[in-house]
């Protein structure tokens, strides 16, 4: 095989607790695979299933999401908006044909460093036997 | 087209020794409307801001973007080294290559790939991004204050004698808290009740203080600076105006239910006062013990009352205040001692907690002072305390230290031994905690004024046996097995977030660590701040403190309130929802989303009231039209991010 396949991948992060936790990723030194570009947004709740069907169809292999953890959102219960709907984006993904693994959602807090760099590494090692995202690219 | 200027920062070799930057800073100059890119080694350093402000005023600039640290920490510096250059601050925006790519990578080309690539993510976005001021508000320059003890009295008189209004609300039908319920307070053995009584006496006199005892917050709306308050105010059924405390009707009460004030200890009326010193000095009817309101039903206490201060017919209600800060001083109860069942605690009469002792000891209390045992009224001769009784056990209990007792329980062996010359105390600890100016000293007077014994170890059990309390523990020092047969053991139980705190927190929204006590904003730099601004936290609402630290942080409260109240205005970010109306068709979803209440239908369409909207952006992600969007993070916007964060 020649080179490896290297998913890209877009990862909206609320800006309170996801993206403080890669943040902290970052200040404690962690490491993961620099596949993925972050978005930060105000809240998991203003991830519209435009953004995500706009990412794939720009070619992302792979679209995260990730919120505070239930309950813990700065602006109350944006992520539980935010989690119902990211739900039937994934069904209707699903129903389009697009593999379920390449579109995801985490709960990572301010302090979860550690858990956020683990997250993207999970994604990285799933979608790479994946390949190519072509089913909702604009020109594959 | 606009014209973008790009600084990448070196971050001395933070961002440099992962991320080429001068190849950034050539892939940057390639990209439509970027008329300058340059790196520089410290970009938040005096020069470095300087070389940002010299580039707008001579490549004219319309906007510029910072590739350097994450946002949290210098976005607000290179928002103002913009203004200086001219530009409205919205007209900056920080690309972070350090914590969210120099710091977790270490391949240098694709680490300096994906920092070009999050940094033309950021020139899309400020390409697009409107010019905004601030939106101004209003203040209400009042406070309210939550709990009547010795925190919340601080707070509201600190912030009385600021000169402005306070509402001081407290649940039950005193104020005074668990502070006036103790005999003598450590290290200086102060009477408790001198010290307060006087406190309370001022706080209930104060001009600019109003006071709403047997009273709960119900509601709060609103944000920093202008918050809407509804109180439920319980009634008496007793006008505290017209009573004259002759105490004629707890004569005729047939009812006697414990008495919380004594912890049980004693009974009390349905109709009673708290105690002789409360505040306001009134009888309260306790409508649950009472056989009922109407006069058939008993009607003895109105019968006696010769003033007429009883008032069967008294309804409760809700009161709305308008408020500009709230300072939570909600407290602690004693941990549930059903949980300490290994210690016997509710089977024995003589196993008592921490506050129950209290009374025992005060002057004021059921036995007068004498510490008597509450089975059988004899002096105690051996007494049994036992320290951190559900602190410091995560697998049964709390896992947390609760602070106080260390000092409490040699406190009380002091008080006993002063009480009862010829009794012994034995105190079980973990360890001794006695931080604090002249607690250690006070800790050593225990032991050698009074003889206390200190017996390192745990108690496995205590269990009754022939009318006297037996305590098995095991002494770590010596691995010894020990006995002791006790007439009395007192438990210093762990302190808890107050009955009901909690339910308060969600109403109010205030955030809750893991043990239930609230939030502060930043455990080292901003204890006394909640998440929520405009909330401030004082006492052991926040954790276990004693009276000193509850005292300090509740003026420290007081003074973060006064930051806000002393203002005419407060400002509010402008980044907020707005409608595009042309697409807007009312259909309202938007308006159920929103966490704020902020969006409401207007003639067909939906109009955003710019002061509440905190510019989550739910009602963005909700609409079908796109017909609401938060301004500086539209779909376009986000839409040309994607593109660039995928090297499109
Ligand atoms: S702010 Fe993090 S999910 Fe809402």
């Amino acid at each position: 095989m020649a080179e490896e396949f290297e998913p890209k991948i877009v990862a909206f992060l609320c800006k309170w607790c996801s993206s403080a936790g890669s943040d902290l990723a970052g200040v404690s030194r962690m490491e993961y695979p620099p596949n993925v570009v972050p978005i930060q947004v105000m809240c998991s709740g203003s991830v519209s299933p435009l953004y995500i069907f706009s990412a794939f169809n720009k070619g992302a292999d792979g679209v995260l999401v990730s919120g505070c953890h239930p309950g813990d959102c700065h602006y109350i219960k944006g992520n539980y908006y935010a989690r119902r709907r990211i739900h039937l984006v994934k069904k209707l993904l699903e129903f389009v044909g697009l593999e379920p693994e390449r579109f995801q959602m985490s709960w990572v807090s301010a302090a979860e460093g550690t858990k956020y760099t683990q997250v993207i590494k999970e994604f990285v090692n799933e979608l790479k036997p994946l390949g190519p995202q072509n089913k909702l690219r604009r020109n594959p | 087209m606009k014209r973008t200027g790009v600084f990448i920062c070196h971050c001395g070799i933070n961002i440099a020794g992962t991320v080429d930057v001068k190849k950034v800073a050539q892939e940057l100059a390639k990209h439509p409307g970027v008329v300058h890119a340059e790196d520089y080694v410290y970009m938040c350093s005096d020069p470095g801001q300087n070389l940002i402000i010299q580039a707008i005023k001579e490549k004219n600039l319309d906007n510029v973007v910072v590739a350097c640290c994450s946002p949290t920490l210098h976005e607000t510096t290179f928002r103002n080294t913009s203004k200086a250059g001219g530009l409205n601050i919205f007209r900056c925006e920080i690309a972070n290559i350090r914590e969210q790519c120099s710091w977790v990578h270490k391949d240098k080309s694709s680490a300096t790939q994906k920092a070009t690539k999050i940094t033309k993510s950021a020139v899309e976005k400020v390409r697009r991004n409107e010019s905004l001021e601030a939106i101004s508000v209003p203040v209400t320059r009042r406070a309210l204050v939550v709990g009547g003890g010795i925190a919340g009295i601080q707070a509201a008189l600190d912030l009385g004698n600021s000169g402005f209004e306070v509402i001081l609300v407290e649940k039950n039908p005193s104020i005074g808290g668990h502070m006036i319920q103790l005999s003598e307070t450590f290290p200086t053995l102060d009477c408790s009740q001198c010290i307060l009584t006087p406190k309370m006496v001022e706080v209930s006199k104060h001009p600019k203080v109003k006071l709403m005892t047997y009273s709960e917050v119900q509601d709060v709306s609103g944000y920093v600076g202008n918050f809407k308050v509804k109180i439920l105010k319980k009634p008496t059924y007793v006008d505290p105006d017209k009573c004259n405390l002759c105490d004629e009707c707890t004569k005729v009460c047939p009812i006697v239910v414990p008495n919380e004030f004594e912890l049980g200890l004693t009974g009390r009326r349905a109709i009673y006062i708290p105690f002789p010193q409360a505040i306001p000095a009134s009888y309260t009817l306790d409508i649950k013990a009472c056989p009922g309101l109407m006069p058939i039903a008993c009607g003895k206490c109105a019968d006696v009352c010769d003033v007429k201060a009883i008032d069967y017919d008294m309804k409760p209600q809700i009161i709305e205040e308008e408020v500009g800060a709230i300072i939570l001083a909600t407290g602690y109860d004693l941990y549930d001692k059903a949980n300490m069942a290994e210690y016997g605690y509710g089977k024995y009469a003589d196993v008592l907690d921490g506050l129950q002792f209290e009374r025992l000891c005060s002057a004021s209390g059921p036995t007068k002072g004498q510490i008597l045992r509450p089975s059988d009224h004899k002096e105690p001769k051996e007494v049994v305390f036992i320290q951190c009784s559900g602190s410091r056990d995560p697998e049964n209990h709390c896992a947390y230290c609760s602070k106080i007792c260390c000092m409490y329980t040699a406190k009380h062996a002091m008080l006993y031994k002063h009480h009862v010359h010829d009794g012994q105390a034995y105190i079980f600890y973990i360890d001794i905690r006695s931080g604090g100016k002249g607690y250690e000293e006070f800790v050593q007077r225990a032991v050698e004024e009074d003889g206390v014994l200190y017996l390192r170890g745990k108690v496995s059990k205590v269990f009754e046996d022939k009318g006297k309390l037996k305590v098995w523990g095991v002494d770590t020092l010596t691995g010894k097995h020990i006995e002791i047969t006790a007439d009395m053991v007192v438990l210093a139980q762990a302190m808890r977030p107050a009955q009901g705190a909690q339910e308060l927190a969600k109403k109010l929204k205030l955030a809750m660590d893991k043990d239930g006590f609230l939030a502060e904003a930043h455990p080292k730099l901003r204890p006394v701040e909640s998440v929520t601004s405009g909330m401030f936290l004082a006492g052991a609402a926040q954790a276990p403190k004693d009276i000193p630290e509850a005292v300090s942080q509740a003026s420290g409260a007081a003074a973060k309130a006064v930051t806000i109240l002393s203002q005419e205005r407060l400002y509010h970010s402008p980044t907020v929802a707005k409608v595009l109306s042309n697409l807007c068709t009312g259909c309202g979803m938007c308006v159920q989303v929103c966490p704020y209440e902020a969006i409401a239908h207007k003639d067909g369409k939906v109009e955003v009231n710019e002061v509440l909207c905190e510019g989550c952006g739910t009602c963005s992600a909700t609409c079908l039209r796109a017909a609401i969007q938060v301004k500086n993070l539209t779909l376009h916007q986000v839409h040309e991010m994607i593109n660039a964060c995928l090297g499109g």
